[in-house]
């Protein structure tokens, strides 16, 4: 609504495409794009000159880790669709290095725009001309109204739920907080500030926990990423046929891609699992040695799953060694396959690089240990104490985007309480993060801090 | 027909909106008349004998600074005077007095009749006269006839007026006093809505039949407070109130009369405030409290009579005997005025302008309880803003409209005209988006400048606000300036504060933002001069709050780039078919001056205001064109 703050979205169809562009427009654009673009020859988003293409990478700032190769186009206001600073990034089209991209935006200061909005600055800051006003009208109303629907598609009942519950426990301690500043001489018991605290603290780990399922919804959704590796002759293709086999496949052709097949979804228990360059699994020629072990690496990096298949009847070979030291820290499972022959392999060594990954003895030979397996990545995709949240789980980033900023205010109010500020300036951030909340689930109403006031304490003259 | 006189400006009513409404339009410079039921009347408070607390005190503060009477005549007759919330933020201290009724009454009617362009008459209104809905005088109960160019609706509860007590009902003002039968129908021929609004007050009982050894003394604060920024005022002789509780006892009677209170017998019609709800809903809708808190409060230094706040209630008179008595200290009670609720006609607020002039009929405006609100502080600061406007034009000149962040006065005003009000309204802090910096302590540096353009500001006032505000910007420059660097000898002086040694230089000013220091402390270790204790005040908060404040402050230059974006008069909302259908119906209604205050209508969302903006550049972009041909 306001021209002067920085919008960020996903310019291109949902979807796999062999491109995506996620578009920002406002005065922070070419800054927060600096933050995390690095060109090719070191140069930087500022110094790229209006309408030029730089081609370079984006590393995420946290942990200097490369998201993905693109081009950044530069467009300086007003010679930009919506007359701001614009820039583009054209990255590859898959869904998790556009969502990524899009997350890094977010986190650097702007925000995710409304429907509609980059046409609507377009035309207020006079880059369309009067013909336009119509369409820009419909297309307002038209993106706003697929949005909600998709808002309450998306929206699980399970999760509106949980953040319903959130923002009443807020909500009571709103109103004591306003009941006891508008009406000091009632006799209303006072919520010190401590117990405030306390109940935020609470309400923070329930935040961080619904956070921690921002993936979940996506996995649901998108399937888990999966992608298989091992040496030639480990079982790999035996494996992905005993998945396929045994449940129903769908088998995905992507036109413009020089294979026929690059991906396979499989569905177990209800999480689709997106097995990924399975035409190269399917080669019989030696997969680690033809891809390379920097192209394993490409894989462990956007990978939401790996498994690692491991022959039981074989000593580790380099290669093992190499790719089990990428496993570290990423959501991986070691598969000892062909335990049905004699082991010469040395778990021991094994477990020396990957001592918090879990490891499976199979045999896809005799099917043993596939029930298990199924059973042990449907437990990594809901996390866990995530499972017991009976399924709350944020199915956007648009709500994972309002949750952050609602646990941004939620410990904004601890700072407050913990620099020993008076109870009408610990209400504003929890003020705050009951608005976040409400965006979420789409009530965001005024008047219901005074209706709780008088709800919760009898007050009167 | 009989043309009695002619005026700029008529005020009908004169409780605390219609005398501010009427001084400041005559102070302005109109020819105004303020007419009256009884003059024995003017400014009465028929309910507790208190002016301020948390918010209202805040509208007396901002009333002062706009050149209002409310602050200096309650300053002048207080029997006592409490800062209360001092133990949270300084945006929540809210300054509460308690009036002696009578001399509040006797004073405000001094200052009326003192006041030069200003006649008062009493006379009972009984029709708005009016051509093409817009307004040329009144005609009264006598028959005679004023002319004028502007009329403030100022009828509290007056207007058809109906007292109930128990079984007994009866048309009536309060305090015995006549209520004004007809004027509403006249209103309702110039197609106003009405609507029928209810509230009550508890008995007044004699001082001598009461035991306060049995209850809790609540005095004043020994430090002499005052509302008015101009008020001198240094000691005041003030008079004790005192605390006491109901029990399981009176709320047992309560319970076993509920059949005879009017509320469940059907004779109250209108809607009720939750805040100030009667002693029979308290304890039925909290039915286990076992205690409810009783304020005995003092209604003037030259009566008996005695406030029993917490116990409004309209039940039977017997009933209302029987359960004060089980009530410690009040064993022997004698009930000098009976409780009583009483039902009235109000208006719709959204029928309004934020001048409070009636977006129908011209030169016809309403300030005060007639516009759904209740008590006497939010009726004096519309009564204040619909004098103002009334004045201004009468003069042709721009309306004043204060918004959000200016002043409560003008939350106050925008929650009427935007979003209505479905039972009495009471300001709140809570209702402030921008409490923390609509301080009573700053009023005057908000509003005082304001007041002055319009014409309220004496120079005595004005000459006052310019000394503070520029003591206020000399000091806080100085702080900023002088950087002290931890020497051995400032690291003492940071002992002697009793705060953490220095590791860097800092200016003065950071170091004022620890909790631990004062601005005196400062002051006596590195030599800046002491201040006045208001100005000092202003500096503190400055420093100690300036994170959340100036994170408020971003948020209200937000806000007011969109109230800056005015809607022409003539939309056709009905015609805007990309606004979802309830959004054009509620523009349509409520027919807001800025795409801000469109925005705050409930049922309007972010993509309705998206749609709204680019209507207004399109049809901006088609006058230009227009203009160019």
């Amino acid at each position: 609504m306001f021209a002067e703050d920085t919008i960020s979205t996903i310019a291109t169809a949902p979807g796999e495409g062999a491109i995506g562009i996620i578009r920002m427009s406002g005065s922070l654009t070419i800054k927060i794009a600096e933050t995390f673009f690095r060109g090719i020859n070191g140069k930087s988003a500022r110094h790229i000159a209006s309408q030029q293409v730089a081609y370079g990478h984006i590393i995420d700032p946290d942990n200097g880790l490369v998201i993905d190769e693109v081009l950044l186009l530069v467009m300086h206001g007003p010679k930009s669709y919506t007359r701001e600073d614009v820039v583009e990034i054209h990255c590859h089209g898959g869904p998790v290095p556009m969502k990524k991209i899009l997350a890094l935006t977010l986190q650097y200061g702007a925000r995710l725009s409304e429907p509609g909005e980059f046409t609507k600055r377009a035309f207020l800051n006079g880059r369309l001309d009067l013909s336009q006003a119509e369409a820009v009208m419909d297309i307002i109303r038209a993106k706003t109204d697929a949005s909600l629907r998709m808002a309450v598609g998306h929206l699980s009942g399970a999760l509106s739920d949980e953040i319903r519950k959130m923002r009443y426990e807020i909500l009571r301690m709103i109103a004591n907080l306003e009941a006891t500043i508008d009406f000091p001489e009632e006799d209303i018991e006072v919520l010190a500030a401590q117990d405030v605290r306390a109940a935020v603290e609470l309400l923070l780990a329930d935040v961080n926990h619904l956070l921690l399922t921002k993936e979940t919804g996506r996995i649901l959704r998108e399937g888990l990423e999966t992608v298989i590796l091992g040496k030639p002759n480990v079982g790999k293709s035996s494996l992905l046929n005993a998945l396929l086999k045994e449940k129903r496949a769908i088998v995905t052709d992507i036109p413009g891609t020089t294979r026929d097949v690059i991906e396979e979804f499989v569905n177990l228990s209800g999480v689709p699992l997106k097995i990924v360059d399975t035409a190269g699994i399917r080669e019989t020629s030696d997969i680690i040695e033809q891809m390379g072990v920097e192209k394993a690496k490409e894989f462990v990096v956007t990978a939401d799953l790996i498994l690692l298949l491991l022959d039981a009847s074989l000593p580790l070979s380099a290669e093992d060694r190499e790719v089990l030291a990428m496993l570290s820290g990423k959501q991986a499972i070691v598969l000892v396959n062909k335990t049905d022959l004699p082991v010469l392999l040395n778990l021991d060594e094994v477990y020396t690089y990957i001592a918090d990954t879990k490891v499976l003895k199979i045999s896809v030979m005799e099917g043993t240990g596939l029930p298990e397996l199924e059973q042990m990545i449907v437990d990594m995709v809901y996390g866990g104490e995530i499972a017991q949240k009976e399924g709350a789980f944020l199915t956007n980033l648009r709500q994972a985007n309002l949750l952050e900023q609602a646990k941004y205010h939620l410990e904004a109010t601890i700072a407050t309480i913990d620099e020993g500020m008076p109870s009408d300036c610990i209400v504003i951030d929890l003020k705050e993060s009951w608005d976040k909340l409400g965006e979420i689930t789409g009530d965001t109403v005024g008047e219901d801090i005074i209706d709780q006031i008088f709800t919760q304490f009898c007050i009167g003259k | 027909m009989f043309i009695a006189g002619e005026y700029d400006v008529i005020v009908i009513g004169s409780g605390h909106s219609g005398c501010e409404a009427a001084l400041a339009a005559a102070r302005m410079g109109c020819q105004t008349l303020l007419t009256t039921i009884n003059l024995d009347n003017i400014a009465f408070m028929p309910c507790n004998p208190s002016v301020g607390g948390p918010a209202k005190g805040h509208l007396v503060r901002e009333l002062d600074a706009l050149g209002g009477q409310m602050g200096i005549n309650a300053d002048k007759t207080s029997l006592q005077m409490r800062m209360l919330n001092t133990g949270k933020g300084p945006a929540v201290h809210a300054l509460r007095a308690q009036a002696d009724k009578d001399l509040y009454h006797i004073t405000m009617k001094e200052t009326v009749e003192n006041q030069p362009n200003l006649d008062v008459k009493q006379v009972l209104v009984e029709r708005i006269l009016s051509k093409d809905q817009k307004v040329y005088g009144i005609e009264v109960e006598t028959g005679e006839i004023y002319y004028t160019k502007s009329i403030i609706l100022a009828t509290g509860t007056y207007l058809g007026g109906k007292i109930i007590i128990g079984e007994l009902a009866y048309k009536g003002g309060p305090n015995g006093q006549r209520a004004a039968e007809n004027l509403t129908s006249s209103l309702k021929e110039l197609n106003i809505r009405i609507m029928r609004f209810k509230t009550g007050t508890p008995a007044r009982v004699d001082k001598r039949s009461l035991d306060f050894s049995k209850m809790i003394e609540q005095p004043g604060d020994e430090e002499v407070h005052n509302f008015s920024f101009l008020s001198e005022i240094t000691t005041r002789m003030q008079l004790p109130c005192w605390l006491t509780y109901t029990n399981e006892k009176t709320h047992e009677i309560i319970r076993n009369n509920l059949h005879r209170a009017p509320m469940y017998t059907g004779i109250v019609e209108g809607v009720g405030p939750r805040y100030c709800p009667s002693i029979e809903s308290k304890i039925v809708r909290f039915a286990d409290k076992n205690a409810h808190q009783l304020f005995i409060e003092p209604e003037g230094h030259h009566t008996n009579e005695m406030y029993v706040q917490g116990m409004s209630t309209s039940l039977p008179i017997d009933v209302q005997y029987e359960f004060l008595r089980t009530i410690a200290g009040m064993e022997n009670v004698k009930i000098m005025r009976p409780g009583y609720a009483i039902d009235y006609d109000c208006i719709d607020s959204t029928q309004l302008k934020p001048t409070l002039e009636f977006k129908t009929v011209q030169g016809l405006f309403s300030a005060g309880q007639i516009n759904g609100t209740s008590g006497y502080e939010e009726a004096a600061a519309q009564g204040l803003v619909a004098g103002i406007n009334a004045a201004l034009l009468v003069k042709g000149q721009e309306p004043l409209i204060l918004s959000r962040s200016d002043g409560y006065i003008g939350v106050l005003i925008d929650d009427l005209v935007t979003k209505g009000t479905n039972e009495p309204y009471r300001i709140m802090t809570s209702r402030a988006e921008f409490r923390l910096i609509l301080r009573q302590d700053n009023a005057d540096l908000r509003l005082t400048e304001i007041g002055r353009k319009i014409g309220l500001v004496s120079d005595e006032r004005y000459a006052k606000f310019v000394c503070k505000r520029d003591s206020i910007e000399e000091s806080l420059k100085l702080l900023r300036s002088v950087m002290i660097t931890p020497t051995p000898e400032i690291q003492a002086k940071m002992q002697a504060m009793g705060t953490v040694e220095l590791r860097t230089g800092i200016m003065l000013y950071d170091l004022l933002r620890r909790t631990e220091i004062n601005y005196n402390m400062i002051s006596e270790h590195f030599a800046v001069p002491l201040l006045d204790s208001a100005v000092q005040q202003q500096v503190e908060i400055s420093a100690k709050y300036e994170g959340y404040i100036s994170k408020q402050l971003e948020q209200v230059e937000r806000a007011a780039r969109l109230d800056e974006k005015l809607l022409p008069e003539d939309i056709d909302y009905m015609q805007l078919s990309g606004l979802a259908v309830e959004a054009r119906e509620k523009l349509n209604e409520i027919r807001p001056l800025s795409v801000g205050q469109a925005g705050r209508i409930s049922g309007v969302s972010p993509a309705d205001i998206s749609i709204l903006m680019i209507y207004m550049e399109q049809k901006r972009r088609r006058d230009e064109a227009i203009d160019l041909s």
